[in-house]
């Protein structure tokens, strides 16, 4: 492992791969045990992207950490990969076979010398909300991302104080001298052959499905949200608790194609969110013997050996699967709130009550919001697959939305496609 | 050679707070004897990391203990690479000692002096691994000469590698060949496309790094990766090949259609299945069977055989897609004809869904939700459908001229009527067969000369890649077929090394995945080759140069290694002895686990290291009422779990010792014997979960675990000793939170049982 964080040299190397989350980290290190040189671009402060942040995968219902400590740990044993966290692509000029890359190195504040011992957190009364918790959670302005974050070292959010001053007892705190309070941004070139765009997805602002009153009503959560509930380091340490008053949640309605599959918002589907929905319905159900689940679907997709999972649930009494599209959510007091559905051929409506609501929001693309010079993307901002032979070659949810497994393929097999048209030029 | 050790303990991070540093460094020196010994406040810091690489110059150290962080954290500062010949031990005293214990207790004082000594004697038994070079091919066989096959081929190719083609069939292109159009890949998704097969056919014949072999199949495949010799049959002599690697794309079969009769198939005279329509368009010809008649009206029946617990359990992913392809071919030609699609659930994930809305906009198309009830045929021989459950609530009959199932895929893999590895009954997961144990019942062909019987049974395996291994002629398989593999994470695992499956073998998919899915193999074949050019382990334990050594001269032939080798890596000779391949090997260490007389040891993990670990560690005699439990924890997930809960400062009983172990499955349960005989009152095993949803990186470990404490508990029973002293806990890597809960609870039980009686002979 090296983590290069400095010097000003453009560093040469056969690839370059923007976004450290599933994707990104299967293509460094598939790329590095097969002898390359790779450069590694993460815009948050840890690797892993959005699957550090779930609690299970579907459908072992094991813990995604579980896979991310052994590529981690590949990453560590292998001094091919230089990995940069805080890090953005700026700019990417040239072509296959030589790309020259600028990055923007945005300061953590918190250099190599960190221990992770955690001296600096109780000199700091500053506070932030999560993101990492979707803002369910507080930490100091000095925190560690989360307990499996790699790297494992504190970050300052420098936006969480009004007056650099404020973080004065953490420097005072550290035997290490490990906070460098005036880091500087930096700019760093990057020579090399190849590129993987792996930059993920971001959550559908579920604010905008406007009749499903998303932000109006606190127990109306997304799936993402669901997935911090459920987890050991989440807001909740695990313990599925709802928003407005952290009341245990014995009913549960998960609103399925929330914004996915609609020309007014998502015209695609998402993949994922019917599987995510039925994981996320065993969270409540394994916690909660006498909790009651309601799923809405439109069409229940679970493709390959996943049916399997799909049958299982079916099995539960308590779990309901409604055929229909949700067309409105209300609050009928104490928190509550009603799901009304409709049914798309007979217009028929049900009515539901219950403790929260989860929806299950698709995925955005985050190519879009910058994608590299001459890529083109398709309608809805992903990555249509005819740009392998520039160099640049997408994967994971970078070019369709997918699951982990087929972001793990796509990174793999992304690292030899970009390598072939380096060689080709 | 003698070992010169070099301890370093670190008192930063707070460690000095629970522990009184400068006394166990005096301790340390005292008992050890080790030439030297310091503290460092700051021990990851640049100075101190500089005055260790001047002390190994100057004092000639070959073993360095770092006691202070995890091994898992400040890996880089503690990577001394400029002199391999150094090995360093990291002695876990923060997250496992002082920040889980009781500061400036007796206790965590005696824990931290455990540790060190444990450290220790690891460092002075253990030795960095040498690597095992050997000449190795670096051609790659791709078998299956479809959609992913060609793919693999060409891209491997590209990438500068000799490439060995081998096709069963006549030509190239798979079933691809056979279609005439394929859903739309593209943007804007709502258009048909040409599956441009051809063009890829035509570049994989031209290529100079590529021997293609058609109407070919494998005879034989012997030895082990980057040495696998090959023999190819193709009517003619037998052909003998040398490759590195091998990339299985040998795809799918469609369900067998006669098992398909209650949709009407083989009843009704106009059922087809989707794979003859495909036949009929690219016949451009419609007309149905029964009288030749211009279809005005074809129905189609979704998940015909699938998702259905008496046929396909699985969906297969892409008959929603071929359905809504093929309506569009009818429509295309028949411009009045009417279209029923009857289904439980439309698939058209990600930007597919674009072209479901397309065909959703021919009036001309009808979808049914529903369940089929029964198909019958009319007078006329048109096709009677009773659908129920539909969405109107009601039950409704669909007549139509034509009906087309949707059948779904099976891998080449499944063989009918072999239990595959995780299927209900499945014998593969249980207890492994040893040689005193029950015979497989049926056996693979006969042998050749001087070699050992492949193992049949359940895991006997299609026989497309015919490996001479001892284990089965094929990569095992999961649930229904499919090659096992840790499908989340690494799906490109297999249980053979170097051999990687790809495309509709491994799971239904549709060809734009499979596309990527080849190349995704095609790299990782590049990757073993490479990896084992220069001594390298593969994934999980990717890098790792260590290999396991068998001192043959005391092996019994009990067969366990070869048996319980999650990897197939080991064969055996006439008489049942292992014969190593160190190139199919994943270093896991089970063999080490499975072996009663301790003949098989890594330079740098083995039972000699193990026990003298074990026996370093300072019994307290029983009257000073302070109980010892020994903790074997896997490396893989348990010990990370530990590293939280001690950066969560969650505190446990100062009684216990940590061992990591590579698996559970790489313990051997000498050990056990070792601890119990030394006076530890409990041991305790911490691993991942096993069974159908393993979490084992090296799938059978914990398994074969499991199944070795049933042996131990005997060996309690003979030594009068209660079998509660030994207990197996699953811990998942977030489960950190349980930890002292787990510890706690088995404490109590100890403290129920009583001390060890053997504790003070």
């Amino acid at each position: 492992m090296a983590n290069q964080q400095t010097g000003s040299d453009p560093l040469s190397a056969d690839l370059l791969i923007v976004g450290g989350g599933i994707s990104g980290i299967t293509a460094a290190v598939e790329a590095a045990e097969a002898g390359k040189t790779v450069v590694l671009i993460e815009k948050e402060p840890y690797l892993g992207g959005r699957v550090a942040q779930m609690f299970h995968y579907f459908p072992k219902l094991c813990p995604p950490s579980c896979g991310l400590e052994i590529n981690f740990r590949r990453i560590k044993d292998n001094r091919k990969i230089h990995y940069y966290t805080l890090s953005e692509v700026e700019n990417v000029s040239g072509e296959a076979g030589n790309f020259e890359v600028t990055v923007k190195k945005n300061p953590r504040y918190v250099n190599e010398n960190c221990t992770a011992c955690g001296l600096c957190e109780p000199a700091v009364t500053a506070e932030r909300d999560s993101d990492f918790d979707f803002g369910m959670k507080k930490t100091k302005a000095i925190y560690l991302p989360h307990e499996m974050a790699f790297p494992l070292r504190y970050v300052i959010d420098m936006s969480a104080v009004k007056d650099k001053s404020e973080l004065k007892g953490a420097v005072d705190a550290c035997p290490y001298e490990a906070i460098d309070l005036d880091e500087e941004p930096q700019s760093l070139k990057f020579h090399v052959a190849g590129v993987v765009w792996a930059t993920g997805w971001k959550p559908y602002d579920a604010e905008k499905i406007e009749n499903l009153n998303f932000g109006k009503y606190p127990n109306i959560i997304t799936n993402m949200m669901m997935e911090r509930i459920g987890a050991p380091n989440g807001p909740t340490e695990g313990k599925i608790l709802r928003p407005s008053d952290q009341k245990e949640v014995k009913s549960v309605a998960f609103v399925q194609c929330a914004g996915s599959r609609d020309e007014n918002h998502l015209p695609y589907c998402s993949g994922i969110c019917c599987m995510a929905s039925l994981k996320q319905a065993t969270y409540v159900r394994e916690q909660y013997e006498d909790s009651q689940v309601h799923i809405f679907f439109i069409d229940a997709r679970t493709p390959g050996r996943l049916e399997d999972f799909y049958q299982k649930r079916q099995e539960d009494e308590n779990i309901k699967i409604y055929r229909g599209k949700v067309a409105e959510i209300t609050e009928v007091g104490d928190g509550n709130l009603k799901v009304k559905a409709e049914n798309t051929v007979t217009g028929e409506m049900t009515e539901v009550e219950v403790e929260m609501v989860v929806l299950a929001t698709g995925m955005v693309p985050n190519v879009a919001d910058n994608p590299p010079a001459n890529i083109t993307l398709d309608d809805y901002g992903f990555m249509a697959p005819a740009n392998d032979s520039t160099g640049i070659v997408g994967a994971g949810v970078t070019m369709r939305p997918q699951d982990v497994a087929a972001s793990v393929q796509d990174g793999t097999g992304a690292v030899l496609k970009s390598l072939i048209a380096a060689a080709r030029r | 050679m003698d070992t010169k050790v070099g301890v370093y303990i670190c008192s930063g991070c707070d460690i000095a707070k629970a522990i009184d540093v400068e006394s166990l460094a005096e301790k340390t020196k005292s008992e050890t004897n080790v030439p030297v010994c310091k503290v460092n406040e700051f021990l990851c810091g640049e100075k101190a990391i500089a005055e260790i690489k001047e002390d190994i110059k100057n004092e000639e150290l070959n073993r360095v203990v770092i006691a202070a962080c995890s091994q898992r954290v400040k890996t880089n500062e503690f990577n001394f690479e400029d002199t391999p010949e150094v090995l360093v031990e990291r002695t876990n005293i923060r997250e496992h000692c002082a920040w889980v214990q009781k500061p400036e207790d007796e206790d965590t004082q005696m824990m931290a002096e455990d540790y060190l000594r444990m450290g220790v004697s690891r460092a002075q038994h253990a030795a960095p691994p040498e690597a095992n070079i050997e000449e190795i091919s670096k051609t790659i066989m791709v078998v299956g000469g479809g959609t992913s096959g060609l793919n693999s081929a060409l891209q491997a190719a590209d990438a500068g590698y000799d490439v060995i083609l081998v096709e069963k069939e006549e030509e190239l292109g798979g079933w691809a060949r056979k279609f005439k159009k394929t859903f739309p890949l593209n943007p804007p998704y709502r258009e048909l496309e040409d599956s441009g097969y051809q063009e890829l056919v035509q570049k994989v014949n031209d290529h100079d790094k590529i021997k293609v072999y058609t109407s070919t199949t494998i005879k034989k495949s012997k030895g082990q990766p980057g040495q696998l010799d090959v023999t190819l049959q193709n009517g003619g002599a037998p052909e003998d090949i040398r490759v590195g690697s091998i990339v299985m794309a040998t795809g799918w079969k469609p369900y067998d259609p006669e098992k398909l009769g209650y949709l009407g198939y083989g009843k009704c005279e106009n059922v087809v299945t989707n794979v003859q329509m495909e036949e009929m368009a690219m016949k451009d010809d419609f007309k149905r069977p029964s009288d030749g008649k211009e279809p005005e009206s074809i129905a189609f029946i979704q998940c015909a055989g699938s998702r259905d617990k008496d046929h396909l359990p699985y969906c297969s992913t892409v008959c929603c897609r071929v359905s809504l392809k093929q309506a569009m071919y009818l429509r295309e030609k028949y411009p009045n004809a009417k279209i029923f699609i009857i289904y439980k659930d439309i698939r058209t994930p990600a930007q597919f869904e674009m072209f479901y809305a397309r065909v959703q906009e021919d009036e001309n198309i009808f979808f049914t939700k529903g369940e089929v009830v029964e198909v019958a045929e009319d007078s006329d021989k048109g096709v009677l459908i009773d659908v129920d459950e539909t969405l109107l609530g009601e039950k409704i009959q669909v007549k139509a001229d034509m009906l087309v199932l949707a059948s779904g895929m099976v891998p080449t893999t499944r063989v009918e009527g072999a239990v595959g590895f995780l299927d209900e009954g499945g014998e593969a997961f249980g207890p492994p067969k040893t040689a005193d144990g029950d015979k497989p019942e049926e056996k693979a062909e006969e042998p050749e000369e001087g070699e050992k019987k492949a193992a049949a049974g359940a895991e006997k395996g299609a026989k497309i890649l015919n490996l001479s291994y001892r284990q089965g002629t094929d990569l095992p398989t999961l649930k229904y077929g499919f090659p096992d593999s840790h499908y989340i994470c690494f799906p490109y695992e297999t249980r053979r090394t170097a051999i990687y499956a790809a495309g509709c073998v491994r799971a239904p998919m549709d060809s734009y995945q499979a596309q990527h899915d080849a190349s995704g193999a095609a790299l990782k074949a590049i990757q073993a080759m490479e990896a084992l050019s220069v001594g390298k382990a593969v994934h999980p334990r990717a890098g790792d140069l260590s290999f396991p050594d068998f001192f043959l001269q005391r092996c019994t032939q009990c067969k366990r290694c070869t048996e319980e080798c999650p990897f197939g890596s080991l064969d055996e000779d006439d008489k049942g002895t292992p014969k190593p391949n160190f190139f199919r090997c994943r270093r896991c260490g089970i063999c080490l686990g499975s072996c009663p007389e301790r003949i098989i040891s890594f330079k740098n993990y083995s039972v000699p290291i193990g026990s003298h670990m074990i026996r370093s560690i300072e019994i307290p005699e029983e009257i000073e009422e302070k109980p010892r439990v020994l903790v074997f924890i896997c490396e893989n997930d348990a010990l990370p779990s530990f590293d939280i809960a001690g950066l969560k400062r969650l505190q446990y009983s100062p009684y216990i010792r940590l061992i990591p172990v590579r698996c559970l499955g790489a313990l051997n349960t000498v050990w056990i014997a070792d601890a119990l005989s030394a006076g530890f009152d409990g041991i305790l095993l911490i691993g991942c979960k096993p069974g159908e949803n393993y979490q084992c990186h090296f799938v059978r470990g914990s398994q074969l675990a499991e199944y070795r404490m049933g042996n131990v508990k005997e060996k309690l029973k003979q030594l009068v000793l209660e079998e509660e002293r030994v207990r197996i806990e699953h811990l998942a890597l977030t489960d950190y939170d349980k930890i002292p809960g787990i510890i706690e609870d088995f404490m109590e039980e100890i403290d129920t049982v009583g001390p060890n009686p053997y504790k003070d002979f």
